[in-house]
């Protein structure tokens, strides 16, 4: 079902942590919120699950206007950051309170369990207690009773941020596998741009309580708007050069590289070089030495310190015989140079 | 044997000091149950006469042992189930809503209950006396269990601090109401501070004496630690043996319960730590 937020304002206090916000999610679509710390991911997740009051603004599924329904009147599954099971219920009795609420019989609902526990893989961990199930379970248990309702939003409030690291790799495909066998439309909250990228159809990045930019992970990728977009999708993250633009661009260092195509800026500019576009494999232009050489299995990362100012990441495969305090003279690879100006907009 | 052997000091000073306390208390058990001969440590026989305030009464002026362990009994119990019950809604409250004045009352709370109830006493008597509950049972518990809630309530808080808040939202997201939730999900991890505190309060109402010898003087509304006191100042007849087997009588529940609830007794000392 799809969802709307329309000039969405949530205040505590004096403080406006977030004005006249719009934001639409597609029925089946899996949205990320994706944000540094404090930027009011979680406030709006609880706007639209209603354990927060909008101070402005209307909320709608499809075409029912939530705005201001009790958060027990609206369908909406949630998974919480530390999942929230109830300690003293197995998780079959978990896993089927919703409904128990909702006053189903028992047989019926017995065999809503054993769907979702089907659909969730824990068909065999049922009549364990949350403390005898291991993170990556218990986080099952928690989507199986999200989504036991049927809801017509499923909401994840950092479902990722509690499990180890390779349990978090298999939990992303799985909770992306649950996403699209039930079409069910779904808003992640998270602040790790991986989790984002390979998780979702669309990203809204937010700052300070605004979207700055919507869009698929690859456009956003590769068509950051803002500097601060680039900035922060990307691991390891963008390189940026200050320089001037004028018949070519003049690093800050004093090093000069060529106009990209398109560009039609002048003046101050701030260059944006993906680390996976710098290096010899893209032929000459940058002279610097290298500083640090961070080896991580498959590639190896290479911070370069260019001559006159100024450092560069580089990500070259491994193997690579590269040593800290090498000279080196690296391009970078035509037509990938993002310009960005003064105050920030892309250029 | 192979416990360490730093263990040992500390088991060793502990017997030092708590040598009289356990010597009083095998004295107690032997003097009820037997006639020591007069200026022997050695018992004599054993001799059951001590208690005989079980089966008749000792003496034509006093209420029977069994309507006075009664009146005992209903004076802890209903005072512990008062207070468990305030303090399972107050501490709630305190716990999770957001109301005007609460660091007020929470300061409020610990002040109260560092205050010497002894010093209230002229005033709850009168109080007490307008309101014609002076000398009836209904009087003390209402004394007795408002003197315990701040306590109480505190103690409920602190467990209902632990109790994580996403619990409650889930709950209420699954479509339950606020008084479901806190019925169904919120209470069941505070019930280890529910037991402890209705025992707590229980031994407490149990144990009580000031406010009963004060507050409650008349025969029928006797408690057994005030039936104790009259049967030791009634010197016309000093029976130690008797007091003493009656002082065994009043400390059984105790030492039994005591036994039986030790976990849950020592969760409250925890802090509610592990609700
Ligand atoms: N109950 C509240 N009272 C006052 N301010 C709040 C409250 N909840 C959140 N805020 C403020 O609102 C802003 C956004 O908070 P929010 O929890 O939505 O951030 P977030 O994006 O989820 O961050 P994180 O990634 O750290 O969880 C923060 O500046 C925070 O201090
Ligand atoms: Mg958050």
């Amino acid at each position: 079902m799809e969802l709307r937020l329309e000039n969405f304002t949530k205040r505590f206090g004096d403080v406006t942590v977030i004005e006249n916000m719009d934001l639409t999610v597609n029925s089946g679509e899996m949205m990320a919120l994706l944000g540094p710390s404090g930027c009011g991911k979680s406030t709006t997740l609880f706007a639209i699950c209603g354990i927060h009051k909008m101070n402005g603004g209307a909320l709608y599924f499809g075409d029912r206007d939530v705005t201001t329904v009790s958060a027990q009147g609206r369908s909406v599954g949630v998974v919480f950051q530390n999942y929230a099971l109830y300690p003293h219920m197995t998780a079959e009795q978990n896993i089927g309170f919703p409904l128990k609420v909702q006053r189903m019989p028992k047989a019926e609902i017995r065999r809503e369990v054993e769907r979702l526990a089907d659909l969730v893989q824990i068909g065999n961990l049922l009549d364990r207690r949350p403390a005898e199930l291991s993170g990556g379970q218990q986080q099952r248990v928690a989507l199986a009773r999200a989504m036991i309702r049927k809801p017509d939003v499923l909401l994840l409030d950092e479902p990722l941020a509690n499990l180890d690291a390779k349990l978090r790799l298999e939990m992303r495909s799985e909770i992306r596998r649950i996403q699209r066998e039930t079409g069910i439309t779904a808003i992640l909250v998270t602040h790790d741009q991986v989790e984002a990228m390979s998780m979702c159809d669309r990203i809204a990045l937010m700052r300070d309580g605004k979207i700055v930019q919507l869009d698929t992970p690859e456009q956003m990728y590769r068509n950051p708007q803002s500097q601060f977009v680039a900035g922060f999708l990307g691991n390891p993250p963008i390189s940026f050069l200050p320089a001037r633009a004028d018949a070519s661009l003049t690093l800050a260092n004093g090093q000069t590289i060529e106009r990209p195509p398109g560009l039609e800026a002048m003046g101050d500019v701030v260059l944006g070089i993906r680390p996976e576009h710098f290096g010899p494999q893209h032929g000459t232009g940058l002279k610097g030495k290298v500083v640090f050489v961070e080896p991580q299995g498959r590639e190896e990362l290479v911070d370069v310190r260019l001559d006159g100012g100024g450092d560069i990441r580089s990500i070259l495969p491994a193997g690579d015989p590269i040593r800290p305090g090498e000279t080196v003279d690296w391009g970078i690879a035509p037509g990938t140079i993002l310009a960005f100006g003064p105050n920030g907009d892309r250029l | 044997m192979t416990a360490h052997p730093r263990i040992w000091h500390l088991v060793l000073i502990l017997s030092i000091f708590s040598t009289p306390l356990v010597i009083m208390y095998v004295y107690q058990v032997i003097d009820s149950i037997a006639s020591p001969d007069p200026g022997s440590l050695i018992p004599g026989e054993i001799d059951l006469s001590n208690w005989r305030f079980l089966w008749e009464r000792i003496d034509m002026g006093r209420p029977s042992i069994w309507m006075v362990t009664f009146n005992t009994f209903i004076f802890a119990s209903t005072t512990a189930f008062l207070v468990t019950l305030l303090s399972t809604t107050a501490g709630y409250a305190l716990s999770r809503l957001d109301m005007p004045g609460r660091p007020y009352f929470l300061g409020g709370l610990i002040i109260l209950h560092a205050f010497p109830t002894i010093t209230l006493i002229i005033a709850i008597f009168i109080i007490l006396q307008f309101l014609g509950l002076f000398d009836t049972l209904l009087g003390i518990i209402l004394v007795k269990a408002a003197l315990e809630l701040p306590f109480g309530v505190w103690i409920m808080k602190g467990f209902y601090d632990t109790v994580p808040w996403e619990i409650e939202m889930a709950g209420v997201q699954d479509g339950a109401s606020r008084f479901r939730v806190w019925w169904e999900l919120v209470l069941p991890q505070v019930k280890p501070g529910l037991a402890a505190l209705l025992i707590i309060s229980f031994l407490s109402g149990w144990s009580e004496f000031v406010l009963p010898l004060v507050l409650a003087p008349g025969s029928s509304t006797q408690v057994l630690s005030t039936y104790m006191n009259a049967v030791i100042q009634d010197d016309a007849s000093a029976d130690f043996g008797l007091f003493k087997a009656i002082g065994m009588f009043y400390s059984i529940p105790v030492i039994v319960i005591y036994l039986v609830f030790q976990k849950q007794l020592m969760n409250i000392y925890g802090g509610g730590t592990k609700g």
